[in-house]
């Protein structure tokens, strides 16, 4: 991955904080906050090394509890795991399939949630958490599933329109060419 | 397993995520403050995009429609004049009244008015941004209201946005009375007790913010569907006498030790917009 895809997908990154924090609509309408960062890290877990990776989830993680209560650096945690997580298993991941894609979002988008709680509670804050939780994780579950097949899209793109294209391979191979007629 | 980079990209930012959880918590709200002005060229763009909107969409309005609205507003206006004329009266003769019994003097709440621009994007906490700060004078725990009710405190002050953090939330926790719905009752037994209690956050208010817990209330008190809560004054931050919401049910917990309330709160959390600052 080329300089200016990671540097979009660092200005992506805090769009979608800014952006997840701005949508009130959606709160009043589901219940829930929608978050995108376990998608966007699970599409570098796939595609960048893991410097790039803990970079990312430093930067995701610290804009989130920026503009959150969170106590500052708790949600640096979920993502770097999952990161790493995914990226330690990239081979074995059909990356290019949808249904892939979907499976690895949903789950990352139900994990981060989980670490995150149980970190702050482990550390002694009360985070507002009972039944109706179970709602929210299946909404943001269902939402970071929904949203990482897009998420790989939009970031194939990029990279295919700011990186050569690999040239053709022709089979044709001029020491082997057979000519016909007196030399 | 892990190779050599990865050993180092983890241990690397499991040492700054741990750096970062132990500072002391003056220090954190300097580096949020420091980090959240990252997001004051979005704030701008943001505002600036919804002014343009509302201009597009006040452009679209029909002029009769703008006319009807005018006069209505005019008439609002001239209400509410008299309702102030009358209220300054009363205010006065009160003030006359609680000097000659060497009460304290009543002060009006002074307020300054800003807007929600950020909500928090985690789903276990209630805090909002607003677009106000040390610049307009805004310090810590000053309490937030809207023309309904009660919002929430200031926790978190920035040059020119701050973080509060709303009722319902674990870390808001405010001291209530619940006003005696005989008072208006004019063949009501005198000197009723009022009763106090404490709004926490509650199980029904992570799928619902504007319902909050009343608890703690005094066994005796006799709980009825659609009485006033308001602020009480104790505790320092919030003064008496703010509305907070209606009592919506009750029931006796702790082995009937003492009554928890569910409280529906008369400001909407969920539609946030225009909020009012206490700045004194």
């Amino acid at each position: 991955m080329n300089p200016l895809t990671i540097t979009i997908l660092f200005v992506t990154a805090y769009l979608t904080v800014f952006l997840t924090a701005k949508m009130g609509g959606i709160i009043s309408f589901l219940g829930t906050q929608i978050d995108l960062l376990p998608a966007l890290i699970v599409y570098a877990g796939l595609t960048t090394s893991p410097i790039v990776i803990a970079g990312l989830a430093i930067w995701c993680g610290l804009l989130f509890d920026t503009l959150s209560a969170n106590p500052l650096g708790i949600t640096i945690h979920p993502l770097l795991v999952i990161g790493l997580a995914v990226h330690h298993r990239k081979e074995l991941i059909l990356r290019d399939q949808a249904y892939a894609q979907f499976i690895l979002g949903a789950a990352a988008s139900a994990a981060s949630p989980l670490i995150t709680a149980l970190l702050l509670i482990a550390t002694d804050h009360r985070p507002l958490i009972g039944w109706g939780s179970i709602w929210q994780l299946m909404i943001q579950t269902l939402a970071g599933g929904c949203c990482a097949p897009l998420c790989f899209q939009f970031f194939d793109r990029i990279h295919k329109a700011f990186n050569y294209q690999p040239a053709p391979e022709s089979s044709f191979r001029q020491d082997r060419e057979i000519k016909r007629g007196r030399a | 397993m892990f190779k050599r980079p990865q050993y180092i990209a983890l241990s690397v930012v499991l040492l700054l995520a741990l750096i970062f959880i132990s500072l002391p918590s003056r220090m954190t709200a300097h580096l949020k403050l420091a980090l959240g002005s990252l997001f004051l060229p979005l704030f701008g763009l943001a505002g600036s995009t919804q002014k343009a909107l509302d201009q597009g969409g006040a452009a679209l309005r029909s002029k009769r429609s703008l006319v009807q609205e005018l006069e209505q507003l005019h008439r609002e206006n001239e209400q509410l004049r008299i309702f102030t004329n009358q209220t300054a009266q009363v205010w006065e003769e009160n003030n006359q009244l609680r000097q000659a019994l060497t009460w304290q003097r009543q002060t009006r709440w002074p307020l300054k008015p800003a807007r929600v621009i950020l909500r928090d994007p985690a789903n276990w906490w209630r805090s909002v941004h607003i677009d106000i700060g040390r610049r307009d004078g805004i310090t810590t725990n000053m309490p937030v209201l809207t023309t309904d009710g009660l919002v929430g405190k200031v926790i978190l002050v920035g040059y020119n946005n701050s973080q509060v953090v709303l009722i319902g939330d674990p870390n808001c926790r405010v001291s209530a009375l619940i006003e005696d719905l005989d008072r208006a009752n004019p063949t009501r037994k005198p000197a009723s007790p009022v009763s106090h209690g404490v709004i926490v956050s509650g199980e029904s208010s992570i799928l619902d913010p504007t319902i909050v817990d009343l608890t703690y209330i005094d066994r005796q008190t006799p709980l009825k569907p659609g009485q006033k809560v308001l602020t009480s004054g104790l505790g320092g931050v919030f003064p008496r006498g703010i509305p907070i919401g209606q009592i919506a049910d009750s029931s006796s917990v702790g082995y009937g030790l003492y009554l928890d309330a569910r409280v529906k709160l008369a400001a909407n959390l969920a539609h946030l917009d225009q909020v009012w600052v206490m700045t004194q």
